[in-house]
């Protein structure tokens, strides 16, 4: 049976200690130890994208990796992009496109779409797809998911 | 359909508010569910403060419908506000000012739409009296402007906030008879307005049910037995309550079944991980004699030896439908049956429950809060006036949160452990389990024609599911499903299977598969007649008719307009082209129609059939939804988000069951619409003089139908029974 230990984690560039059992899946450790509320719980099996967080900017199912393997990596949840300048873009055109409806699935939508944008500037629709088709919107809001990443895409692209 | 009192009488209340502003209650009419008229009820809170900041208290709970922004912008459009200077806040549930705090049915805007324009009407005249006194002006000489109340023969203005004290004690003007603006003048209503909430969510604030902390809170998992109807017969949880975080291992004793609480054993930790780890370490004994048999082959087996045997109850006679059929030159019949869905809306069930000196207190994500608090009461014994419900944002409803076994657990594993706030949380195997599922069905059909390819007859007999002779939740089919009351010879019948399985509401309940069955049929019968199903459906409506009784204005909205389905038929047939669609080659056109909720939808899907599989490459919707949408960008997001729905569910969607166990677990065996294989959806408003209703539903029936009329098309597979992908 494993045992609690004290772990150490960069979390949105500040350093945190919990206790937990090495096993426990990062999005438990982020909700319910350190208090963050941004990574979603939808299925706990790293089909749906609720949790998605980044790690080492790379986008990572937080119920997919133990808390005990994440090592020095940095994490990135939805609440330490609040001033990065790409999501603020990302947030712009999500408000003024209005795509949420519910909104669980958002969070992890978002870090999803940053990531994508970070590593292509200029997805086509294809690409889009793609690097989105693992975050489940219950609501569907998948038109306008497409359309706001297309608007930050196509920003981008004039700003040159 | 069993609705609908839309009375057009609401009562306000204006009084002084704290800090000198101004306080308006606005109710309107109660449920319209119930039978007889019910009081009226308060709906919203509205507060104008000294500094001029408006904040509207909604009453619903928001499921991601756009509800509390809707009625707001109703409001503020009337009220001439300052949209920039409107809150929009949750109530708590609060029985005594709130009786009826509910999210379902499509009801929220037809309810609401007037009584909400004439409240903020009516404290909009109470402000320019409070003007024209305090300037000494003449009242006829006043306007407003976005907040303000202008004198412009001297340029003279005052803001809302100012006049706010002062009106507050006015008399209040009867508000049916304060001049409303002309809906042309709209500059809330009707314009792009965002959800209210949005910015909080990206900003990762804790807004939903799941998110809910208070200090010294511990996780809960519940674990039921694996097949519905099962009881627990023994719990060795010496292994689990061992294991590292884990507070308590509590055994549940079922109280009043499936809707509120089961058999089960929860188990309380520092951690859901915990609580969810040290579960697989129950040792638990079933007795499943009960499930034994509740099997989706069984059920098939059985409802097609009653579809064999004829004679239903009958739900409808009209003329004589049988002689007709025996003297038809042609006859179609057909078959069709569809399977159990969940709902699976993306937030897990979950309900955070403290007891404490014999009160509970709950945040619960429910759509309808007050069924959870009675149903504490009736099941656990704990008074209604000692709970305290907090009504928290929801991640998705779709009909699951209309029944809430999930608090009455939530409040069963409190009650055992007083004083330490618990959040109970099902996993997604949970969530699949614990559903109340859209019930499978199974139709058979029997269509008439004349020489001349006129459809002279129609027959149904549903089987569905039912105890004692009265079908069981949300299971009935509508003894009014289209062309009842267009057809002079026309028959519907019912049988009924028992079942362990709970069913329950999911969007568009029972039209969802009514559509589906009928529509198919429809398109079967129209190409026996040589025609294709708009064709057949414009013939059955040519003629200027409602059926249903549109006199009593309790039941009008719910009335059939031929009238009505034609605009939106044409609509979509323009749309997409249809005349000149493809004839022949793997891509084809479908149609379907579907009235329900108030709403007229016709939906055309646009297929191409590949190797055993198929792609959908477009969608076309005109709807009608009566005069005026109140928020454009919601109403779109409604309608993609019902016909991307109703597109996953007819792919690949069902829950099977053997023995009464649910044999889908997570999302890799119950599917949900992903990103790829969403195509575009055009949308077309085919506005109406009618009053406007909802739209969280009635997109949803018709995609389905045109979806698989397309498939027939393209490839000459019909589909008779669902998912498309079995
Ligand atoms: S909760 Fe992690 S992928 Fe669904
Ligand atoms: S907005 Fe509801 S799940 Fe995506």
């Amino acid at each position: 049976m494993p045992e609690m230990t004290a772990i150490s984690l960069t979390v949105n560039g500040q350093a945190r200690t919990l206790t937990a059992t090495p096993d426990m899946p990062l999005l438990w450790a982020l909700r319910q130890e350190l208090g963050l509320a941004g990574p979603k719980f939808g299925c706990g099996a790293g089909l749906c994208g609720a949790c998605t967080v980044q790690i080492d900017g790379q986008p990572a199912r937080a119920c997919q990796m133990p808390v005990g393997a994440v090592g020095t990596a940095r994490i990135t949840t939805i609440e330490g992009l609040q001033r990065d300048p790409l999501f603020e873009r990302l947030r712009a055109a999500w408000l003024e496109i209005d795509v949420m409806q519910c909104g669980y699935c958002q969070a992890g939508q978002l870090l999803s779409a940053h990531a994508l944008l970070k590593a292509t500037p200029q997805p086509d629709a294809a690409q889009i797809d793609g690097a989105m088709e693992g975050n489940i919107c219950r609501c569907a809001t998948y038109p306008r998911i497409r359309a706001a990443i297309a608007k930050v895409a196509k920003e981008a692209g004039h700003g040159r | 359909m069993g609705v609908e009192a839309i009375d057009r009488r609401s009562f306000l209340r204006v009084s002084a508010a704290l800090g000198g502003g101004l306080a308006l209650e606005i109710a309107v009419p109660g449920r319209a569910m119930a039978a007889a008229a019910t009081p009226a009820e308060l709906s919203a809170y509205v507060t104008i403060a000294a500094d001029g900041v408006i904040t509207i208290t909604g009453k619903n709970p928001e499921i991601g419908q756009g509800i509390k922004t809707a009625l707001a912008m109703l409001i503020a459009e009337e009220l001439d506000a300052d949209w920039a200077r409107v809150r929009v806040v949750q109530a708590d549930y609060d029985p005594a000012r709130y009786p009826d705090q509910f999210a379902g049915g499509s009801l929220a805007t037809p309810r609401n739409y007037l009584p909400m324009r004439q409240a903020g009407a009516a404290v909009r005249q109470m402000l320019l009296q409070a003007a024209a006194t305090r300037g000494a002006v003449p009242l006829a000489e006043l306007t407003t402007e976005p907040g303000l109340v202008v004198h412009a023969p001297s340029h003279r203005r005052w803001t809302y906030g100012e006049l706010a004290a002062a009106a507050a004690h006015l008399p209040l003007p009867d508000p049916t008879r304060v001049p409303l603006k002309d809906p042309r003048k709209f500059r809330i209503v009707g314009t792009p307005q965002v959800g209210v909430d949005s910015a909080k969510v990206l900003r990762g604030e804790p807004l939903f049910g799941i998110d809910t902390r208070q200090p010294g809170q511990l996780y809960a998992v519940f674990e039921s037995a694996p097949a519905h109807g099962g009881r627990l017969k023994s719990c060795d949880a010496s292994a689990a309550e061992k294991a590292p975080g884990v507070v308590a291992v509590i055994p549940l004793k079922e109280a009043g079944g499936a809707y509120a609480l089961v058999d089960g054993v929860a188990v309380v930790a520092t951690n859901y991980w915990y609580a969810e780890s040290a579960r697989t370490l129950l040792k638990l004994e079933w007795d499943l004699s009960a499930a034994k048999g509740h099997s989706s082959e069984a059920y098939a087996a059985a409802a097609k030896a009653l579809l064999d045997k004829g004679a239903g109850t009958s739900l409808r006679k009209d003329g004589d439908a049988q002689a007709r059929l025996a003297t038809a030159s042609k006859v179609v019949s057909a078959r069709y049956a569809y399977p159990f869905l969940a709902h699976a809306p993306l937030e897990p069930q979950n309900c955070t429950a403290l007891y404490r000196d014999g009160a509970l207190e709950l945040w619960v994500p429910s759509q309808v809060p007050r069924q959870a608090v009675g149903m504490i009461e009736t099941r656990l014994g704990i008074p209604a006036a000692r709970i305290t419900a907090h009504m928290t944002r929801i991640g998705g409803g779709f009909g699951r949160r209309l029944d809430n076994n999930f608090a009455v657990e939530a409040a069963a594993i409190a009650k055992a452990l007083p004083g330490r706030p618990i959040q109970l949380i099902y996993s997604r195997a949970d969530d699949l389990k614990r559903d109340f599922y859209r019930a499978a069905g199974w139709h058979a059909f029997q269509a008439g024609l004349d020489s001349g390819g006129r459809l002279t007859a129609l027959t149904c007999h549903a089987v569905t599911f039912g105890t004692d002779g009265k079908p069981n939740r949300a299971c009935e089919m509508d003894a009014n499903n289209f062309p009842a009351g267009l057809l002079a010879d026309l028959a519907y019948q019912q049988s009924l299977l028992p079942t362990t399985i709970p069913t329950g509401p999911l969007r568009a309940p029972r039209s969802n598969a009514h559509a589906w069955a009928f529509q198919s049929f429809l398109d079967e019968v129209a190409l026996a007649a040589g025609k294709d199903l708009p064709q057949l459906m414009l013939e059955l409506c040519a003629e200027d008719r409602i059926v249903g009784d549109h006199s009593d204005p309790a039941k009008a909205l719910s009335a059939f307009s031929t009238t009505r389905a034609r605009g939106v038929i044409q609509r979509v047939l323009a749309d997409s082209r249809w005349a000149s669609r493809p004839r022949s080659g793997p891509r084809a056109l479908g149609f379907g129609f579907y009235f329900c909720h108030y709403g007229y939808f016709a939906e055309v899907a646009d297929v191409t059939v590949e190797v055993g599989d198929y792609r959908v490459n477009q969608v076309w919707v005109a709807g009608d939804v009566g005069s005026q949408l109140v928020n454009p960008l919601g109403a779109e997001a409604q309608v993609r988000g019902a016909v991307i729905d109703g597109l996953a569910q007819a792919a690949a969607q069902a829950i099977t069951f053997a023995d009464g166990a649910p044999q889908q677990s997570g999302f890799d065996g119950f599917l949900l619409g992903r990103i790829s294989a969403t195509p575009p959806i055009a949308i077309s408003w085919v506005p109406s003089p009618n009053p406007p209703t909802g739209l969280g539903e009635p997109a949803l029936p018709p995609v389905i139908p045109a979806l698989t009329n397309a498939i027939f098309a393209a490839s000459g597979r019909r589909i008779r029974s669902l998912p498309i992908r079995a």
